[in-house]
């Protein structure tokens, strides 16, 4: 081990950690005011209960030695994870590095639920999924399971992140329903500086999500930071051309979202192609998610955030593009366009399987938990909004009429 | 003419700019007020602060009326905005001396007539 590798990867899991936050900014910007502190809280919660559960049993059951379907129990309550060299970085460290993938990405599935879900109902949810969906499907791709086995490439997590989050957050808008002026009323962003703010931090954290996933400060980490910046820009260009051409105006909203979308779409493919490929990659990811989005809005189906569109189309089509443009010379495989067509099958076999374990096993926890309790608040409660109700809070308060109570009884609901 | 003000709650306003609009109830201000109604009070807490918040967010809806048209805002407004509980808001009916439209100089009742523009519905 060196102190170039190990630094660089404290560095990245501290860019990856920041990485939550952003999207609290990012999706608490989207909602309304009455309830941005609940939707900031959604990610910000994750950070606390996935990150525990991570390291007590999530991290085992993706990364301990077991089968190809999931890990063993070696790791449980961190037995044995020291400082001993996990590739070129302390396993401690390696583990850590990889909660905060856990944690953003049950975090994410919190875009096509806000506004409408109980918190505590949601704190479960996600607890349960980290283990029950995140960490089996961490296994198959990284951890030694069957889609390693097969060949699937997802350098920093296209598969096991993105497509794993976006099936899971239509499954749950599913589940849970509409928001109840859904259809009746336009929900519009309460304050699009702050989406805007959380797509710039996205951003910077995702050089640690993309270059740190090459796990050592070496030459795949620098492509892997190249591309997660040459991609989006890329995206971002092509949506806001496509804005200009649908409605006449380039978006903020948009242009933040062809962003996000170009960083999901990189995320497979950040250490396996060239910067030219990535551009395309890029370029072309804006197409199916603009037009995905556009779609969405058009039904019934309330993903409030468009995670579906963004993170499981975005996620989808990186996975196969990283199949199309691979080349060995860069790292991992060839793939299409380097002579090896299979390739494609092989991303789309990883994608299918995610989509169709996380899809049902997503259904099946909330099914189950809204057996023991109730996963929407009262009617009047969400017309009201959720950041009082739920956090005793007001993200923009202006403190007039508030008078102080003295006792230290912090008061019932 | 009467002037009608509804002070309701924010949560209700679709609604009641919905069944306004489907009674052709169209000329309307409205504006955020604060309020207190006897409501039960929402307790805050931050860090170790506890408050409790005597004031609530309102919205208050300003409408000027010709006479004939005055109980039926009234009637709409109620409906619309009403859930029974404590804290569903007041109206008030208000007598006007004059009213004048700024754009032509019409008065009274032609003033609180909508405009029957080309286009509109």
């Amino acid at each position: 081990m060196n102190g170039a590798d190990i630094g660089w990867m404290i560095l990245a899991t501290g860019m990856v950690l920041l990485m939550t936050p952003a999207l609290a900014f990012f999706y608490g910007g989207l909602v309304r005011s009455k309830n941005a502190l609940n939707t900031m809280m959604m990610s910000f919660a994750s950070l606390a209960v996935v990150g525990v559960l991570w390291a007590l049993a999530g991290y085992t059951l993706a990364f301990a030695p077991g089968n190809a379907a999931i890990g063993g129990l070696d790791y449980l309550f961190l037995r044995g994870v020291d400082l001993q060299a996990k590739g070129m970085i302390p396993h401690l460290l390696f583990m850590c590095y990889q909660g905060t993938f856990a944690v953003i990405t049950a975090a994410l599935v919190s875009g096509a639920i806000v506004e409408r879900m109980r918190f505590s109902a949601y704190l479960v949810f996600i607890g349960l999924w980290s283990l029950v969906v995140y960490a089996p499907v961490a296994h198959w791709v990284w951890g030694g399971g069957w889609l390693g086995t097969l060949g699937t490439l997802d350098f920093a997590g296209g598969t096991v992140v993105h497509v794993n989050a976006g099936v899971a957050a239509l499954v749950a808008a599913l589940v849970l329903g509409p928001r109840r002026d859904h259809g009746r009323q336009a929900f519009l962003p309460h304050n699009v500086p702050l989406v805007l703010l959380g797509t710039g931090l996205l951003w910077f954290g995702w050089l640690g999500f993309n270059g740190g996933s090459a796990l050592a400060a070496n030459n795949a980490a620098a492509l892997a930071a190249v591309n997660t910046v040459l991609a989006p820009m890329a995206t971002a260009t092509v949506w806001m051309l496509l804005d200009m051409y649908r409605t006449k105006r380039m978006t903020a909203v948009g242009a933040a979202t062809g962003i996000v979308v170009g960083l999901v779409a990189i995320t497979p493919a950040a250490g396996f192609i060239g910067p030219r490929a990535a551009l395309a990659l890029g370029a072309i990811a804006a197409l199916p998610s603009y037009y995905g989005i556009i779609w969405r809005s058009r039904t019934r189906l309330d993903d409030s955030l468009d995670v579906t569109p963004a993170h499981g189309l975005g996620g989808i089509v990186g996975a196969l593009l990283t199949g199309v443009f691979a080349r060995a010379a860069w790292g991992g495989a060839d793939g299409w366009i380097a002579g090896k067509p299979s390739q494609v099958l092989i991303q789309a076999a990883g994608v299918a399987a995610t989509l169709i374990y996380s899809g049902a096993a997503s259904f099946v926890l909330l099914k189950a938990i809204a057996l023991v309790m109730p996963l929407r608040p009262p009617e009047r409660e969400e017309a009201v909004g959720l950041d009082v109700w739920e956090h005793g809070e007001e993200a923009y308060s202006s403190g007039e009429g508030a008078i102080l109570v003295l006792s230290d009884d912090g008061g019932d609901r | 003419m009467k002037i009608i003000t509804a002070i309701i709650r924010p949560e209700k306003l679709p609604d009641v700019l919905e069944a306004l609009f489907k009674a052709d109830v169209r000329g309307l201000s409205i504006s955020r007020a604060q309020g207190h109604g006897g409501e039960i009070v929402q307790v805050t807490n931050y860090r170790g602060t506890t408050a409790k918040m005597e004031l609530h967010e309102k919205v208050r809806i300003d409408i000027g009326v010709s006479d004939p048209f005055v109980d039926v805002t009234v009637q709409v407004v109620m409906k619309a905005a009403r859930t029974g509980e404590v804290g569903d808001g007041k109206i008030f009916v208000i007598p006007v001396d004059k009213v004048y439209r700024i754009r032509t100089g019409e008065e009274d009742v032609d003033a609180v007539t909508p405009p029957m523009i080309e286009g509109s519905v």
